[in-house]
């Protein structure tokens, strides 16, 4: 069986969730004879540079770089997976969704008792830099997204057996205390 | 203020289960209540700041901010929305001269939206000081604001005379209509009223009596079609100080009205089935739960009750049973359709918000105050007196093998005589369909929004079991778990709502986003299912209706629809059956708005969410495309 080829990214994340596919430990090199990488930060590959299987997304869309790498992911990889609160959901950074965008930057650049530097009241917007998106969007709702792998960050083992599962072919075993609500 | 507030407090004796009373009466006092009074509650009842507050919170018509003088509460059920609610609505705007969810600046009036008030055959109605106003039209609305604004009383504007049958009680002068089409053996007068308290009890044992009521196969009238016999047995088997009945007259599902007109024109029936049902089981307490729009009945119910103590059919020794001891009272409830679920109903009868328990223990083990609690619905009380009456077999002969009896059904929407029809159970759909003067009819709404919508082709073919299980289920649907398992079968809902459109509506785009938006109001909010679910379906039927819609989009409302079953009560169980029962039976309209080609679709626009952050800090909106 050829193997797969696996692409992750993180977006408006924390690398936590990167963090947690590091954490499947020695079971990496179980892993290694199952999939290759290709662009992602654990192998620090920049661009694609072939059809990928898996594309794995940390995050949601906060700004335009986000969106613009989103795409670019879709269009490369055949399926696509979110992975974590964030990129389900938006997570944390989607806490300022109630509130205008407007405010949000008058309090992070001007207002905000830690920006007492900021004497020039600069804003930031430089050319070179992502713009700012009204809310922070969940990926689905920027891209088709195949599955979704809920936790804060995903466990480890959950990670494992959902990878396994896609690359075999085979079920996923998903017992309650997986699912459950409370 | 302070003083008034501590004469309520001590009216109920500081007793912290009677919070809801309390904040009933400083409401009338007051019209709200405001911080000062949350913390003397707080100090007088020993119980924190916090739970009167989610109390007060919870309540539709309770209050935390100065209300107006006149506060009209207009109801936005789905048959008030088919007989134009929208320009009533802006004909109390433009004589008010604010906008809904509003007070005006004068403090005269405040608007406000609330759920189906059960007058669905006599809407657009509203509530205003309590006192129902029915058949709204904008010509009504102005005549109605001018008179408040010239000074009139509000009682002496009720257009026409009093409604029919008690309605004209004085002690109740309501314009409500009863609008009985078809009567059997429960809408009937031809009965001696208490006869059964009267005569029948002393001659039977408690035992003979559940036993007969076993015999009829009665089934709980209120939602869950729980056999009301064994309900009463096993009420009667748990240990207990105290034992407790409640008649569950909360009715909340839109659509529904007939418990109101039990208690117009049969409150003797049913609280007579109170009796039975204490004498039956060792109650001592009985609370009527009433919900707080039907207000307008309460010193009429309360007379009826006293006259009924004059009588001894209610206190000590009923009857001149020994040891036969038991009282009714009235709880009146603060709007919220939760509070029709029996563990909330008992939460709110406590004084708490009206969140539903975790089961078990159900109420017959631990319910009100943690006593044994028999919790039956208005019209399954009454029909009680009627099988003890005349016997089990008498009753069976009504209705079918598996369902005997006969069924209150409360019909609207769009056919010629809208209102309450008593049925045997078997009745074809297309009988009642005939009954009630229904034409060009596209679809049937059988049991509230959390019933089934269903279409022409099932008319012919239903039988009164296919019937139950369309029924809202409802908190006693987990009974299976608890009681034996050869009974669960029949617990199966039951309700008595059904709402008719003709060809001409939009079902999806009046119909069922009405009722979605019902639950969204409604949910009490504990499960994260029940809060969240109803809000993001609706959110994707919007979507599949502005075009945006993809197949994907149907199946994933399917599949969510199984996941909002795990949440905690009925209301979160149900709640996406308006979107689930027609995508099953009117699939075509969905196929219809959904794109046939496109996998996916969103809305998401690039260049129109940049723009806002843009502008904020002076920059230019540019995308290169590469
Ligand atoms: C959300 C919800 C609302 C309900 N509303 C009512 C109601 O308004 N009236 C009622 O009698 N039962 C209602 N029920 C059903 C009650 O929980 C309970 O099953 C019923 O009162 C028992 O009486 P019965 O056995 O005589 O039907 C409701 C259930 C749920 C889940
Ligand atoms: S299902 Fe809904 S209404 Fe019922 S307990 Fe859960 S959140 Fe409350």
């Amino acid at each position: 069986m050829a193997k797969k080829v696996i692409a992750t990214t993180s977006l408006a994340g924390c690398f936590g969730c990167h963090m947690s596919i590091l954490d499947i430990d020695e079971r990496i090199l179980d892993l290694i004879e199952l999939v290759e990488f290709n662009k992602s930060p654990i192998d620090d590959i920049k661009t694609f540079t072939k059809r990928v299987d898996i594309g794995i997304i940390e995050g949601g869309c906060c700004n335009s770089e986000n969106v613009e790498v989103l795409k670019y992911f879709r269009d490369n990889c055949d399926i696509l997976i979110s992975l974590g609160e964030c990129a389900i959901m938006g997570g944390l950074p989607a806490l300022r969704n109630g509130i205008p965008i407007e405010e949000c930057l008058q309090e992070a650049y001007l207002d905000g008792p830690t920006v007492k530097l900021n004497t020039k009241k600069i804003l930031p917007n430089d050319a070179e830099l992502p713009q700012l998106l009204d809310n922070v969007y969940p990926c689905h709702e920027v891209v088709k997204i195949d599955y979704f792998l809920p936790g804060c960050p995903p466990r480890a083992d959950l990670i494992w057996d959902a990878l396994v599962a896609l690359i075999t072919g085979s079920e996923m075993d998903l017992p309650y205390e997986v699912v459950k609500f409370d | 203020m302070k003083e008034k507030i501590n004469q309520i407090i001590s009216k109920y004796n500081s007793d912290r289960s009677r919070l809801m009373d309390i904040l009933l009466d400083i409401h009338d006092e007051k019209g709200y209540v405001d911080k000062n009074d949350v913390n003397q509650l707080a100090k007088s009842l020993g119980i924190s700041a916090a739970e009167v507050k989610e109390t007060v919170s919870f309540y539709h018509f309770f209050s935390d901010k100065p209300r107006a003088k006149y506060n009209i509460y207009l109801n936005n059920s789905i048959t008030a929305c088919m007989r134009d609610r929208s320009s009533v609505k802006e004909a109390f705007e433009k004589a008010c001269g604010t906008t809904f969810g509003h007070v005006t600046e004068d403090g005269m009036f405040g608007l406000y939206n609330t759920s189906c008030i059960g007058m669905n055959d006599q809407g657009p109605a509203a509530i205003i000081n309590d006192i129902v106003f029915t058949n709204l039209t904008p010509y009504r609305v102005s005549k109605l604001i001018e008179g408040l604004k010239a000074g009139n009383e509000l009682r002496s504007l009720i257009y026409e005379s009093n409604g029919d049958g008690n309605n004209a009680d004085p002690d109740m002068h309501a314009m409500v209509n009863n609008n009985i089409r078809k009567g059997s053996i429960l809408l009937n007068k031809d009965y001696k009223k208490f006869d059964v308290i009267e005569s029948e009890l002393a001659k039977r044992s408690p035992e003979d009596v559940i036993q007969m009521i076993e015999d009829s196969d009665l089934r709980g009238r209120g939602g869950a079609g729980f056999p009301t016999g064994m309900k009463w047995r096993f009420g009667r088997r748990v240990e207990g100080d105290h034992r407790v009945i409640i008649c569950n007259a909360d009715e909340g599902e839109p659509g529904t009205f007939k418990d109101r007109v039990m208690l117009t024109e049969f409150p003797d029936l049913v609280f007579e089935g109170m009796v039975i049902a204490a004498f039956a089981t060792g109650a001592d307490i009985g609370l009527v739960y009433l919900r707080y729009e039907y207000k307008y009945m309460l010193k009429y119910l309360n007379r009826i009750l006293s006259e009924m103590r004059e009588k001894k059919f209610l206190g000590q020794n009923i009857s001149g049973i020994k040891d036969f001891n038991f009282d009714i009272r009235i709880q009146l409830g603060a709007g919220a359709y939760v509070c029709g679920e029996e563990s909330a109903l008992i939460e709110s009868l406590e004084g708490k918000r009206g969140e539903p328990r975790d089961k078990p223990p159900f109420p017959v083990e631990k319910g009100y105050l943690n006593y044994p609690t028999i919790v039956n619905n208005v019209e399954t009380l009454a029909s009680a007196v009627r099988i003890i009456k005349n016997g089990a077999a008498w009753y069976s002969q009504f209705g079918t093998k598996d369902s005997t009896g006969t069924k209150l059904l409360s019909i609207s929407g769009d056919c010629k005589f809208p209102g309450i029809y008593e049925v045997d159970w078997g009745t074809s759909i297309r009988e009642v369909i005939e009954m009630c003067g229904a034409e060009k009819v596209q679809a049937i709404q059988v049991g509230g929004p959390s019933g089934m919508l269903i279409g022409p082709r099932d008319f012919d073919n239903l039988s009164s079991s296919d019937l139950m299980k369309w029924y809202k289920p409802s908190g006693m649907m987990v009974a299976e778990k608890f009681f034996d398992r050869k009974l669960s079968y029949s617990d199966l809902p039951t309700g008595g709502s059904m709402i008719i459109f003709n060809m001409e509506r939009d079902l999806l785009r009046d119909v069922v986003m009405n009722f979605m938006e019902f639950f969204i109001e409604e949910s009490c909010g504990s499960c994260s299912t029940c809060r969240n679910l109803p809000y993001i379906m609706k959110m994707k039927l919007e979507k599949i209706l502005n075009g945006h819609g993809v197949r994907k989009d149907i199946d994933d409302l399917l599949s969510w629809g199984k996941t909002i079953k795990a949440s905690r009560c009925g209301l979160g169980q149900t709640a996406a059956n308006p979107i689930l029962s027609s995508i099953v039976n009117f699939r075509h309209i969905y196929e219809q708005h959904v794109q046939a080609m496109a996998d996916y679709d969103n809305t998401f626009d690039i260049v129109k969410s940049v723009e806002a952050a843009n502008k904020f800090v002076g920059r230019k909106t540019e995308f290169h495309s590469n």
